[in-house]
């Protein structure tokens, strides 16, 4: 039973290969945009490496940059297929190849799809690996004398100011941590010796935050020490005031960042795959209408195109027997040896 | 005796027509290039024009949008003239236009240098605006309630943040106004009012910066008060330490950005004159060697191109007898009016 059969005479045809090569060569031009996009991903996601716990995330940007070389290569290849196919002569050189081609190709087109799938479904992984990345980032605030985390401080208020948030959660991560190293505390004032006494860790807590905190577009200049203390302050309760810091966690601005972005190449891609599913389609169509006017003395009659001459699940049976043959075999051969030498 | 010939057969005609062709393209795209360029300097001056007491002078973007379509245009037309040429028929309705489009050709070109002049000379006058306007931004800081002023805050929190960059000259510029609106100051505290009691205005002075002045990359908290009080902070002598605050002035950091803009689109200018005479030079080339085809049947016999049909000397004798006519018709005419009067 043959799958989408349809007539092609010969002005469809000749029509079918002229819009293929152009549908091929805008694919192409897909794939290098498929490309480029993961590259751009994945710069994206190494500037702010410092404040991720693990690379899990980099398997979109990866797939997506493997995917559009594989689909250059794919476009490139269908466009040399359609251009030799309506001269009789040329066409038959590509037989042997076409099966193995289409395999491949729909191989990587499935693997675009699932690049798309993935971007969405990472939210999760992404958030886990800021929320570590971001703790340790406020913990390691103060070392900037420690080796390897002597940028902690810089990258962090960087980050904060850029995409104007304040801290893990919010702005109260800071009061849980000593940001303040100890190479600027004097241990002889009374008020430091009471606030290290005043926890059981001996760290120095405050209810105050860095700089990077404070949000430019408030009118009041910037309160960044004593936020509780209401009395420290003229004409200031923090409890109903706006306060003029950034209210957003960093760990929520990241997140909806790369989101975005995500969503918006997830969303390119699913095109740039459409694009390439018809491109393949039309090949096969394509290939099968020349294939029934091979040896014919006449080339201009009409003939049929289909998908697939079996159906679907003879197909997939067709391409699975092989690899599971392999593998049966392999193992009957070993049962066979490992019974021979049993035999005395 | 004409001005630098070379002698041309129809291959070398048609070469000069194709290059000359994507030579016109070239242009095409610089002035292309020139438009954008103008209006992304224009876009910059917008945004930084709170810093400029908004009274900064838009000539130059201007004219540099101006320039960019007249260049895209001139050389488009160029183009098209050049591709038509080896056709006759199509050559000869473009012909007669041939001569006054060169004329404005050049005139475009002493326009172009015109506006290079312009992009390098102008950066003084952004120079002096700056250091005018600054000054004003850093007073009008704390009215952040006058209306009009309400954004100056954040326009100079975010300029100095963004040019890493803090004050007019540098950071005391600050010591010397009151950027703390009196909505925030306790007057019946003694601390304040002392202070405002300790100069003439009464304005409440003192020796820190607002936060935006902070640098990030400080490996101590960022100190922004009491800079000069030595005391105030342990382990802190504000003579010999590195402050952790921007040490550049922001007139400098802003001044710096908008000369380097400046010097590149005058350096882009400048290119763009070489490549438009060159266009100018292959298209009389190509004009003359057609015109001076013997046979006009046989489009493969030689031809000669020129630049000028005399000498450069002769050419510009020529100009001025023709000028010194035309004012002669006028005392001519001027002569019959007294006699009709």
């Amino acid at each position: 039973m043959v799958v989408m059969k349809m007539k092609f005479p010969f002005q469809k045809r000749v029509k079918l290969a002229q819009g293929l090569w152009l549908l091929s060569w805008c694919a192409t031009v897909a794939g290098a945009i498929t490309f480029t996009l993961g590259c751009i991903l994945k710069t994206e996601l190494r500037r702010r490496a410092e404040v991720m716990d693990n690379s899990d995330v980099h398997v979109v940007p990866n797939t997506l940059m493997i995917v559009g070389l594989a689909s250059l290569g794919i476009n490139i290849f269908a466009s040399k297929i359609c251009q030799d196919a309506l001269d009789a002569e040329r066409f038959p050189r590509w037989k042997n190849m076409l099966k193995p081609y289409f395999a491949v190709s729909c191989f990587f087109t499935v693997l675009m799809l699932l690049a798309v799938i993935m971007s969405y479904a990472m939210k999760g992984s992404l958030e886990s690996s800021l929320k570590v990345g971001l703790k340790n980032g406020i913990r390691f605030y103060k070392d900037t004398d420690t080796p390897g985390r002597c940028f902690q401080k810089q990258n962090i208020d960087r980050l904060q100011m850029e995409f104007q948030c304040c801290g893990n959660n919010d702005f109260r991560d800071w009061f849980e941590v000593q940001w303040i190293s100890n190479r600027y505390l004097d241990f002889s004032s009374k008020e430091v010796k009471d606030r290290i006494k005043s926890n059981v860790d001996g760290r120095y807590l405050l209810d105050g935050v860095p700089f990077s905190c404070c949000n430019p577009s408030s009118p009041r200049p910037c309160i960044q020490y004593q936020l509780t203390n209401n009395s420290a302050h003229f004409n200031y309760e923090y409890q109903t005031e706006e306060l003029n810091l950034y209210l957003r966690g960093c760990r929520e601005a990241l997140v909806s960042y790369f989101m975005g972005l995500m969503n918006t190449i997830g969303a390119g891609v699913l095109s740039v795959f459409l694009l390439q599913g018809s491109v393949l389609v039309s090949l096969r169509f394509l290939q099968t209408a020349m294939e029934a006017v091979a040896g014919n003395e006449n080339t201009e009659i009409e003939t049929e195109g289909y998908l697939l001459e079996k159906s679907v699940k003879d197909t997939v049976m067709e391409f699975i027997e092989p690899v599971m043959q392999f593998f049966l075999f392999k193992n009957q051969v070993g049962e066979g040896s490992s019974e021979a030498p049993a035999d005395p | 005796m004409p001005f630098m010939p070379v002698k041309f057969n129809l291959q070398k005609r048609v070469k000069l027509a194709q290059g000359l062709w994507m030579i016109y393209w070239l242009s095409v795209i610089v002035g292309i290039l020139i438009f954008s360029l103008g209006l992304f300097f224009k876009v910059e001056l917008r945004k930084r024009s709170e810093m400029m007491d908004n009274n900064e002078s838009h000539l130059v973007p201007n004219l540099l949008i101006l320039v960019g379509l007249l260049a895209g245009g001139v050389s488009a037309f160029g183009g098209k003239v050049c591709h038509d040429s080896l056709d006759p028929v199509k050559f000869a309705k473009w012909k007669p236009m041939l001569k006054p489009y060169l004329l404005l050709c050049c005139g475009f070109n002493v326009l172009m240098l015109f506006t290079a002049l312009l992009c390098f000379l102008m950066q003084f006058a952004v120079y002096l605006t700056l250091a005018e306007g600054l000054k004003n931004s850093i007073k009008f800081y704390k009215d952040t309630d006058t209306p009009g002023r309400c954004f100056m805050k954040r326009t100079l929190d975010m300029t100095q943040i963004e040019f890493r960059c803090c004050g007019n000259n540098n950071f005391r510029d600050w010591f010397e106004v009151q950027w703390i609106s009196n909505r925030y100051l306790d007057m019946s505290n003694d601390l304040v009012k002392d202070r405002v009691l300790s100069n003439v205005e009464g304005k409440y002075l003192m020796d820190s910066v607002p936060f935006s002045c902070c640098n990030p990359g400080s490996p101590r908290p960022c100190i922004q008060h009491h800079l000069t009080n030595n005391t105030a902070h342990y382990d802190y002598d504000h003579r010999i330490e590195e402050l952790n605050i921007w040490s550049r002035g922001c007139r400098e950091a802003l001044f710096a950005y908008f000369s380097s803009m400046m010097n590149s689109i005058g350096v882009l200018i400048l290119f763009t004159i070489m490549l438009e005479s060159l266009d100018m030079a292959g298209l009389k080339y190509l004009a003359t060697a057609l015109e001076t085809m013997e046979d006009p049947e046989n489009p493969e016999c030689e031809s000669e191109g020129f630049l000028l049909e005399k000498g450069v000397k002769e050419t510009f004798a020529d100009l001025f007898v023709k000028m010194k006519m035309l004012r002669g018709g006028n005392e001519v005419e001027g002569g019959e009016a007294a006699e009709a009067t």
